[in-house]
């Protein structure tokens, strides 16, 4: 009974920490394309935001300057995406490619030049790391059944930076359905004409959009290399920013549906290195390269509405221009 | 969307004073995107400690300085031709096919299937075989989003990039559980029969008496030239390639001419996918001779920088392919003789190009063409 228990737990505990980076990279993206920006460049500035915060934290020992290096180099290229994009009308598909094709280059490029060790950071020593949180009363609780160890398991110790996730999604609700700045975010989003008429800029909403989508990207990465990891390795971010943008989708471009996919995806995640080579009743070992897939089968599924429907922000991806 | 980027070639629209003259276009803009690429570019050989100037002169002379060199850089070109040619139709059916390295992954299963069932068959038989294979596998796996969006409405570009990730799945599945070479430990396929490999070049001509050194470039080179010669006829000669390049100029007035938007769009992605599986000739019949994990390599996303600044016509992209083999060829050799270089230095110049010449193509464009225009405003006032 115990033992089912610490298996459960231990399955939640890795959906947490896998979903991490997850939840803040399609959260992301919420923003920006709420806002009427695709931005297919998530996968770019993660690794951006990975290797600026393991370099920075290792040079300084710092890992809170790390987090700012990662989200200022993940807002400088949102910022190059803004520019591409929103002022020069820019092929808002192709600008997020070549951010990610010029950052997987631009990473271990510099991560040679600045460590020279094959591309990567040194190992991070544990105070260059961001901290967990450890919560009291794990001793006291820990004799309760259930209670104690989800409590010892799942909350305590949780890194400083889920906890930040766990509050942005609950701000991100409410900026989206409560704040005058999330409600404009929408229009514009949908309809940047009618934005315009009523006196906004549609340019000064879309790059603070664009910003926010870097600053989280950023955390995104630092997390990957400071709290999950221990420093930047060559392509780390490993399609995550494509998962990311399969979990907005699934989740039709709302708060809580895309965290419940970004869950999803990476509890298969978790399923995945539990189950491997282990025979399962009726369809034998499943590969693992199957279960990997699922989130992306999905994601098409979806898609191709066999799975509900989900449409886009209906100005997304089409650059603004006045007087159309 | 991917009309604007399809649009590459405009500079003359109605009602427009002063018409710009078309080399504008397709060869002084795209130059100047090129440059502040290669700026740029310099700038991060200054960061990481290098002189831009020492590392482009080396660049150059190991790309294109001695016989080797040109033939390591032509087996490049050819695998950007067929991706680049992959991009460029779909963008002229107004579609942006991010699934180039999926479709070059299975085509690369297609050819080497060839490869692993036609043992001590002639080789024409085999590349035959490996081309016929390659194209119908590619074409699939592309012809698949095309559907999806011609007739579920589904977003072409989130398809394929997720084709990609389920492609690599399959791919590795099929490495490291069925197509294994038994007793192996790495993810590879067995060598096919050295009767079945696609000619080198080397070998070609020394059938016809000329002598060049060995490498990588092989037969496939010459498939990937004729097929621009294809893809020029097909696009702008045939009734088919008008109703394509319809469809992707105006969706809506391709639907009054009575032409399907529907058959078309699946129809191009099909092409796309199958230019896209002849990479797998060119690495797996003619330089790998075996399934291996990962031959791809990029070449998918190359294609996209090599049809934007080819501005989709077969020509740009022969020498757009030319000019990104020189960069994969001398940047791997620049690696070897800088220690402060490695590898990846070519990634930063193919995402700044693609940055400049794609997304950013607008940003030269107005003040160039006004340049023009006011030279033309004065010359026609006197």
């Amino acid at each position: 009974m115990d033992d089912a228990l610490l298996v459960v737990l231990l399955l939640a505990d890795a959906t947490v920490r896998v979903a991490t980076p997850l939840v803040l990279a399609a959260f992301a993206a919420l923003y920006s394309e709420r806002a009427g920006v695709v931005d297919i460049g998530l996968e770019g500035k993660m690794l951006a935001g990975a290797f600026f915060a393991a370099a920075v934290a290792s040079s300084t020992g710092s890992p809170w300057l790390g987090l700012g290096a990662a989200v200022a180099a993940s807002v400088a290229l949102a910022l190059v995406h803004g520019f591409a994009c929103i002022i020069h009308k820019g092929n808002q598909v192709v600008s997020g490619m070549a951010i990610n094709i010029l950052v997987a280059g631009l990473a271990p490029t510099l991560a040679y030049a600045w460590f020279r060790q094959g591309g990567q950071t040194p190992l991070l020593p544990g105070e260059a790391r961001l901290p967990q949180v450890h919560l009291p009363g794990v001793e006291a609780l820990s004799g309760i059944p259930v209670l104690g160890p989800v409590y010892r398991e799942l909350i305590d110790d949780a890194n400083v930076l889920i906890w930040l996730t766990v509050l942005l999604v609950v701000a991100t609700h409410w900026v989206f359905t409560r704040s005058r700045f999330g409600l404009r975010l929408r229009a514009v989003g949908e309809n940047p004409s009618a934005v315009d008429t009523a006196g906004l800029s549609v340019t000064r909403l879309r790059y603070q959009a664009v910003v926010i989508t870097g600053v989280l990207t950023g955390i995104a990465g630092a997390y990957l290399s400071t709290a999950h990891g221990a420093g930047f390795v060559r392509d780390m971010t490993a399609g995550k920013g494509y998962l990311a943008l399969a979990a907005l989708i699934f989740g039709k471009w709302r708060p809580w549906p895309t965290l419940f996919a970004c869950l999803l995806f990476a509890f298969t995640d978790a399923v995945q290195v539990r189950l491997q080579g282990v025979p399962l009743p009726v369809v034998g070992v499943i590969p693992v390269q199957f279960i990997q897939m699922l989130p992306y089968v999905l994601t098409v599924l979806l898609l191709a509405g066999f799975v509900g429907r989900a449409v886009a922000p209906r100005a997304s991806g089409v650059p603004y221009v006045k007087e159309r | 969307m991917a009309q604007d980027a399809a649009q590459g070639m405009t500079g003359r629209g109605f009602g427009r004073p002063g018409d710009v003259p078309g080399w504008v276009g397709y060869a002084l803009l795209p130059l100047l995107n090129l440059l502040a690429a290669l700026v740029l570019s310099g700038l991060v050989i200054l960061v990481i400690g290098e002189k831009p100037l020492d590392v482009l002169a080396l660049l150059v002379t190991e790309a294109v300085g001695y016989p080797e060199a040109i033939g390591y850089t032509l087996y490049y070109t050819t695998s950007y031709i067929f991706t680049g040619l992959a991009v460029a139709i779909a963008f002229h059916c107004g579609l942006f096919n991010i699934g180039g390295e999926g479709q070059a992954y299975l085509g690369g299963l297609g050819a080497g299937l060839v490869g692993l069932a036609l043992t001590g068959w002639p080789w024409p038989v085999a590349a035959l075989g490996a081309v016929a294979v390659s194209a119908l596998f590619g074409a699939v796996w592309a012809a698949v989003p095309g559907w999806l969006q011609a007739k579920r409405g589904s977003h072409i570009v989130i398809t394929t990039i997720m084709f990609n990730f389920i492609a690599a799945a399959i791919m590795t599945y099929l490495l490291v559980d069925v197509l294994i070479r038994p007793g192996s430990q790495s993810p590879e396929t067995r060598e096919f029969d050295p009767g079945v490999w696609l000619p080198a070049m080397d070998r070609a001509l020394g059938w016809i008496g000329v002598a060049i050194p060995a490498s990588p470039l092989n037969l496939s080179f010459l498939w990937a030239l004729a097929c621009c010669a294809l893809f020029y006829l097909f696009l702008w000669r045939t009734r088919w390639g008008y109703e394509i390049r319809t469809v992707g100029r105006n969706e809506r007035a391709a639907v009054y001419a009575g032409i399907s938007p529907a058959r078309n769009i699946i129809l191009a992605m099909a092409i796309s996918g199958a230019l896209a599986g002849f990479v797998g000739v060119n690495e797996i019949m003619g330089v790998q001779h075996r399934i291996l994990l990962n031959f791809t390599g990029g070449v998918g996303f190359v294609g996209i920088a090599v049809a934007l600044m080819g501005r989709n016509h077969p020509v740009g992209i022969i020498l757009a392919a030319l000019l990104f083999g020189v960069l994969a060829q001398g940047g791997g050799q620049v690696s070897f003789e800088y220690p402060t270089v490695n590898r990846e230095l070519v990634m930063v110049i193919q995402g700044l190009v693609i940055l400049f010449a794609g997304a950013l193509e607008n940003l030269f464009k107005p003040r160039v063409e006004a340049l023009f225009r006011r030279r033309d405003g004065r010359t026609a006032h006197g």
